[in-house]
């Protein structure tokens, strides 16, 4: 039972709505700590970004983002699939979000 | 930032094993967990809390819940507790849980209370829809749907789990975040006899948790993944959470506990990829109610009333018809289709375009009174779990103004996708655990709370009964002593637990949960017969013996999942014998069977109960009124002084 030392191999992050920008997140692993998922793990090195390690299972509920006390380092990219189509009333105009 | 190949990021701790022991042990900790262990505590039990994920945001309402359903006792109501639960019960042809719905009607607007002196928001106190139809002024309350009667609240529920994890904190609750239970442990490990505590794994180190307990209250919402299932985006599977897997129906199921309503399911409404997700197209219900609709050339969709009067005033879609007591929702909720309850709604498509409308159909935020297009973008659309970052936040960066854009609806009501009738999903008021005026289970010290309970559905119905079986879960630990847990149970349920971890190149989680998703569409579909019913549960028991014997797991996170699966295949089986179990087809239950074709013959108006005993599976039934008289049972376990904590 012992003889694995449990390794992990990261998901496949398709389709995976939440991107890091390292330059701006300070490693407070906050993130890490709400998603009831889990994820995301603390970045074995401090003050670096958390790593990604189960993209494919996320709920896509954004807890992650919202908890994030560094504007902009975490950011919600909509899937493409998700993709809608809005119109602007005055010009009839379309436009895709 | 991706890893790398890499070791495992916490100790792993696989050979250890934690012992706890308290009075009461709450699984889940979502909306009813958090309050069942709060009320228990509140009692003076000793209460430990088990959640697989993080309180602080776990659960079907972790990241918001924009309203709060069935507060017939806030001070503008003009409906009782008593009215509306007779109501919910014709509604669903006495299909509901009459004890649960009432506890909800009768407490929940006391929870919604609680939750705020906890410090969560759940009236207008910054007064940005001062002067709104909707808002009380005097109590600064929201109402939703049937502005007349005032009954369902509009709250900021993004404050609410943050709020609940504090106060579980200071009461100084045991919290045990990322421990996934596995296991009931009963008394001599027998099936059905007393409860005696509960097995758990972390999710992260892989360490086996044994607690032992004199009272068990099992939150763990209901299972999903049963016949929809996506291997590239597992996560967004169903509505419900990824993590809602069913772990305590189905160790519930193996410990002997009686379930009701299990053979309902209803064809699927919200899947993976096929879907947009929730409430982030155009629509006009639920969380979007009542949004103006325009069709492709900016022409107004009319509304209408349950009779299909045209409503004229924009007012009349927030009050029941003429001659009308009162209405659930608005239209387009299946479920709420019963002339009776029946709220206004745009008109069914199909009479839209014969009238001569054009598709696609648009929601049109910017012609809807200031205060109505408000509270629906940026309150409703922005408290409702999963909106605020998705939504709310994402929409506005990409540059929608709802004061001048339109938003296209794919497909009818707030659903946006659409599914073959084999893909089912247990929605709408499903099956769950058979409960008694204390919400306990017929294994004595198992009580359940919220989404486990059969039939049963939101936030104010998980904080009531969570609240309400805290409270008698703490009562019953109080007057009794600890069963004794067996150690060869435990022992079993260690081996059980860790098996996975031996595998090498094995079969993967992902693949048996699609593995059953095909079973349960194949042979427990739209039609249901003896010989499909028989042939599938075959099918299931041939996958336990040859493939889930041969699941294999990197690390104490997969093993989790490994487990989540293990419990689908589970609740699969009693999905399987639920339906068996019921030998005539029912319009209510959304259940057909081919070689019982007869609707609702009256000898199956019941509930029809299957629970696993020593010698395999035993079905019984109950009077659909099983719970007698609402008020003199609720107050006849509930005396004056017991129900304040």
């Amino acid at each position: 039972m012992t003889k694995k030392n449990s390794d992990v191999i990261p998901g496949n992050s398709s389709f995976f709505p939440v991107s890091i920008d390292p330059a701006l997140c300070n490693g407070c692993n906050r993130c890490v700590e709400v998603c009831q998922v889990d994820v995301f793990a603390p970045n074995p090195e401090p003050g670096k970004p958390p790593l990604i390690l189960f993209a494919p299972e996320c709920w896509q509920e954004g807890s992650c983002v919202a908890v994030c006390p560094q504007k902009g380092a975490m950011r919600w990219k909509r899937l493409l699939v998700h993709r809608v189509r809005c119109r602007h009333k005055d010009t009839a105009e379309d436009f895709f979000i | 930032m991706k890893a790398a190949g890499m070791k495992w990021p916490y100790p792993v701790e696989w050979d250890k094993t934690e012992y706890i022991e308290t009075d009461v042990l709450v699984l889940g900790g979502g909306a009813a967990g958090c309050f069942a262990a709060i009320s228990a505590a509140k009692k003076g039990a000793r209460v430990a809390l088990v959640e697989k994920g993080a309180i602080v945001a776990s659960g079907a309402a972790g990241s918001g819940c924009d309203h709060w359903e069935s507060a017939t006792t806030n001070p503008c109501s003009r409906i009782s507790p008593e009215e509306l639960t007779e109501t919910m019960i014709r509604t669903f042809s006495g299909y509901t849980n009459g004890i649960s719905h009432y506890i909800e009607c009768r407490e929940g607007y006391d929870r919604l209370l609680d939750i705020e002196a906890m410090g969560a928001k759940v009236r207008d106190t910054d007064d940005e829809f001062k002067g709104a139809d909707f808002r009380d002024e005097e109590t600064k309350l929201l109402f939703a749907y049937d502005y007349f009667n005032r009954f369902t609240i509009r709250v900021w529920g993004s404050t609410f789990k943050p709020a609940l994890a504090r106060e579980c904190r200071r009461l100084g609750i045991r919290i045990f975040d990322r421990v996934q239970a596995t296991g009931l442990l009963t008394e001599r490990g027998e099936k059905g006899t007393r409860i005696a505590g509960a097995t758990g794994i972390n999710t992260r180190t892989g360490k086996f948790m044994v607690y032992r307990a004199k009272a068990v209250i099992l939150c763990t919402s209901r299972p999903t993944r049963l016949w929809l299932f996506s291997p590239d985006v597992p996560g967004i599977s169903e509505f419900r959470p990824f993590p809602c897997s069913g772990d305590g129906q189905a160790m519930a199921w193996r410990a002997g506990v009686e379930f009701a309503m299990m053979e309902k399911s209803v064809k699927g409404e919200w899947s993976g990829l096929r879907s947009f997700p929730p409430y982030s197209t155009g629509n006009n219900h639920n969380t979007w109610y009542a949004c103006n609709l325009v069709d492709a050339e900016g022409r107004a969709l009319p509304w209408v009333d349950r009779d299909g009067r045209i409503l004229d005033r924009f007012a009349d879609r927030f009050r029941p018809a003429e001659g009308q007591r009162l209405y659930l929702k608005g239209g387009g909720e299946p479920s709420f289709n019963v002339y009776e309850v029946q709220g206004p709604d745009t008109p069914p498509v199909n009479d839209l375009l014969r009238q001569g409308f054009k598709l696609p159909f648009f929601a049109d935020l910017a012609s809807l009174p200031e205060m109505e297009r408000k509270i629906i973008w940026g309150m409703m659309v922005g408290e409702e779990g999963k909106t605020k970052i998705p939504i709310l936040r994402a929409y506005g960066e990409a540059g929608f103004d709802p004061e001048k854009d339109l938003i296209q609806s794919y497909g009818d009501g707030w659903k946006s996708g659409s599914f073959l009738p084999q893909e089912r999903q247990l929605f709408g008021l499903p099956g769950g655990v058979v409960n008694d005026w204390k919400l306990m289970t017929n294994v004595e010290g198992l009580f359940a709370a919220g989404d486990t309970l059969y039939a049963s559905n939101c936030f104010g119905h998980a904080a009531a009964t969570g609240h309400y079986a805290g409270r008698h879960a703490a009562a019953f630990a109080a007057r009794m002593e600890a069963a004794a847990v067996d150690e060869r149970q435990v022992a079993e349920e260690r081996r059980r637990v860790t098996a996975p971890i031996a595998g090498e190149n094995g079969t993967d989680w992902k693949e048996l949960n699609t593995a059953i998703t095909r079973i349960m569409q194949n042979y427990c579909g739209a039609f249901k017969s003896e010989e499909l019913l028989v042939t599938g549960l075959k099918m299931l028991a041939d996958l336990e013996t040859r493939e889930a014997a041969r699941l294999s797991v990197r690390n104490p996170h997969e093993l989790g999942r490994a487990h989540e699966v293990l419990d689908i295949l589970t609740n699969a089986e009693l999905v399987m014998e639920a339906c068996r179990a019921r030998k005539a087809s029912s319009r209510e239950l959304e259940f057909t069977r081919l070689d019982y074709p007869e609707i609702d013959p009256p000898e199956w108006m019941k509930l029809v109960t299957v629970k696993r005993g020593r010698d395999g599976v035993e079905t019984d039934s109950r009077s659909l009124r099983y719970f007698g008289d609402l008020v003199e049972n609720y107050e006849k376990h509930n005396p004056a002084d017991s129900e304040r904590v």
